[in-house]
């Protein structure tokens, strides 16, 4: 058996395995010609139990882990919510996860707490703080999921304003927002603007 | 030319170093744990350094084109104070993450016998965890700590030849030279060594398991002074593919053994990639370098 393949199976049996295993899980993936990331998520998702345990554990793998690692549990929130048949779907309770990562200045972490789980529990004051983050720090709006979905008109108030502030300072405007913002209804806000 | 910097504490820099850095043609870093310059008073805050050259510091180096590792211990000097001692216990799980190339810094401060059971026990957990190990030899007392240090390694099962023995001089290098492990320096402005002391060592005992530093950190320090010692080697008649074998071979080689160097990336057809001088910051680079594929 591959160590890939023992891993996934002493996670199964006994989920609080998956400490010890998911640090070193990648590089021993890369060995068998495996991602190291997707290995690393089938191991999150093979852990049984209630919503409750299952949280602890994720949390507990994202607290411990370097910044790879944590990509890695965020990238695989959205597997975790959807059911199998050893536990159900966690819900929105890793959203402290990505509230984490929205903190840091990781423009990886910050990308990957706004893909499809973010999209799906964040709520509306913390997710615009992200995609407005994401454009101060140039995360691709690619990353963000449910964007023309989400974008509200108090996110578009707020870009509105990144790209005045921009302007006024002289600096480019992310091309990413006029994705959010329409760029005619963007000028109009430009303080102090000779018209 | 192309630079790796053994030994070098990164978090006490700015980005105008690494900027410089890159420039002189630095792309790999190794970050060893050490003590602060305050102590620590908690095993918290020891974590929360490890997250730091484990986390952060890999993302700051990336944004100008180096790859940064790590080697995780308790320093001997924390080793005596048992308010940090408990770490110890922390120290597996962070000796399986993928940027750790070694366990250290280790070796003695004071000679205490705290320090040595610290020492020995971090030894231990090299093997263990089949990390090579980074040990220091001590300011004070230098040559007799260099052999008492030796000793230990020589006790511990760990292969001289997966053990780097770090800040030597004139007087430590012969001890060392001996015994199988390898032997780093650390060029400073005024201590420790210069380059064109260094070159004299070089000639003197030759390119085998040489590893050359700048331990730059918090205090008066110069990261460049890997590429002052490369150039001090060129005009002192050692060749380009010399100073290739000291400044990337030789560490290439030592950290190599944990098997977690992971230099993609980081070269291309063996030659260092393009300066970006830090222009991946707003670009895809960033994410793609993060993926495992």
């Amino acid at each position: 058996m591959t160590w890939t393949d023992d891993a996934r199976r002493s996670v199964a049996a006994d989920g609080e395995s998956v400490l010890a295993l998911f640090p070193a899980a990648a590089r021993h993936a890369r060995t068998e010609g495996l991602d190291g990331e997707r290995v690393r998520a089938d191991l999150l998702v093979a852990i049984p139990g209630p919503v409750d345990e299952v949280a602890r554990l994720v949390t507990l793998v994202y607290q411990r882990g370097d910044n790879v690692e944590k990509l890695a549990v965020l990238r695989a929130l959205p597997d975790l919510d959807h059911s199998t048949g050893r536990r159900p779907p966690v819900g929105g309770a890793l959203v402290d996860l990505l509230r984490d990562a929205l903190r840091t200045n990781d423009t990886r972490l910050v990308g990957a707490a706004l893909g499809r789980y973010g999209a799906d529990h964040l709520e509306a004051p913390t997710w615009r703080q992200g995609v407005v983050k994401a454009l101060f720090t140039g995360v691709p709006l690619d990353e963000v999921e449910e964007l023309s979905t989400r974008s509200d008109a108090t996110l578009r108030r707020m870009v509105a304003d990144l790209v005045a502030e921009r302007r006024a300072a002289g600096r480019d405007v992310p091309d990413d927002a006029w994705r959010v913002v329409d760029a005619d209804a963007a000028e109009a806000t430009v303080p102090g603007r000779a018209s | 030319m192309r630079i790796v910097d053994p030994h070098i504490h990164m978090t006490s820099r700015t980005t105008d170093d690494y900027e410089r850095m890159h420039a002189a043609g630095v792309r790999v870093v190794v970050e060893p744990s050490f003590w602060l310059g305050q102590p620590r008073t908690s095993v918290g805050t020891f974590c929360d350094y490890f997250d730091s050259i484990l986390g952060w510091e890999p993302f700051r180096a990336q944004q100008f084109g180096i790859a940064h590792f790590a080697t995780i211990g308790l320093n001997p000097k924390e080793a005596n104070d048992p308010r940090c001692r408990e770490v110890l216990t922390e120290l597996p799980r962070y000796l399986e993450k993928d940027r750790v190339v070694a366990v250290g810094e280790l070796g003695y401060d004071s000679m205490t016998r705290e320090e040595d059971e610290v020492f020995a026990h971090q030894l231990a957990l090299a093997v263990e965890h089949g990390l090579p190990a980074l040990v220091h030899t001590p300011h004070r007392d230098k040559l007799a700590g260099t052999r008492r240090t030796l000793d230990v390694v020589r006790e511990s099962g760990l292969a001289p030849g997966r053990v780097l023995v770090d800040h030597l001089n004139e007087v430590t290098v012969g001890e060392v030279a001996g015994s199988g492990c390898w032997m780093g320096f650390s060029i400073y402005p005024d201590t420790k060594m210069d380059p064109h002391r260094m070159v004299a060592v070089l000639r003197e005992y030759g390119l085998e398991r040489m590893v050359v530093n700048s331990a730059a950190d918090w205090g008066r320090s110069d990261p460049l002074l890997t590429l002052r010692t490369a150039e001090a080697m060129l005009e002192g008649g050692f060749t380009e593919d010399d100073v290739d074998r000291v400044l990337w071979r030789n560490p290439v080689e030592f950290y190599g053994q944990s098997e977690r160097l992971d230099l993609d990336g980081v070269l291309e057809a063996g030659e260092p990639v393009a300066a970006t001088s830090g222009a991946t910051f707003e670009g895809n680079s960033v994410l793609r370098g993060s993926r495992d594929a």
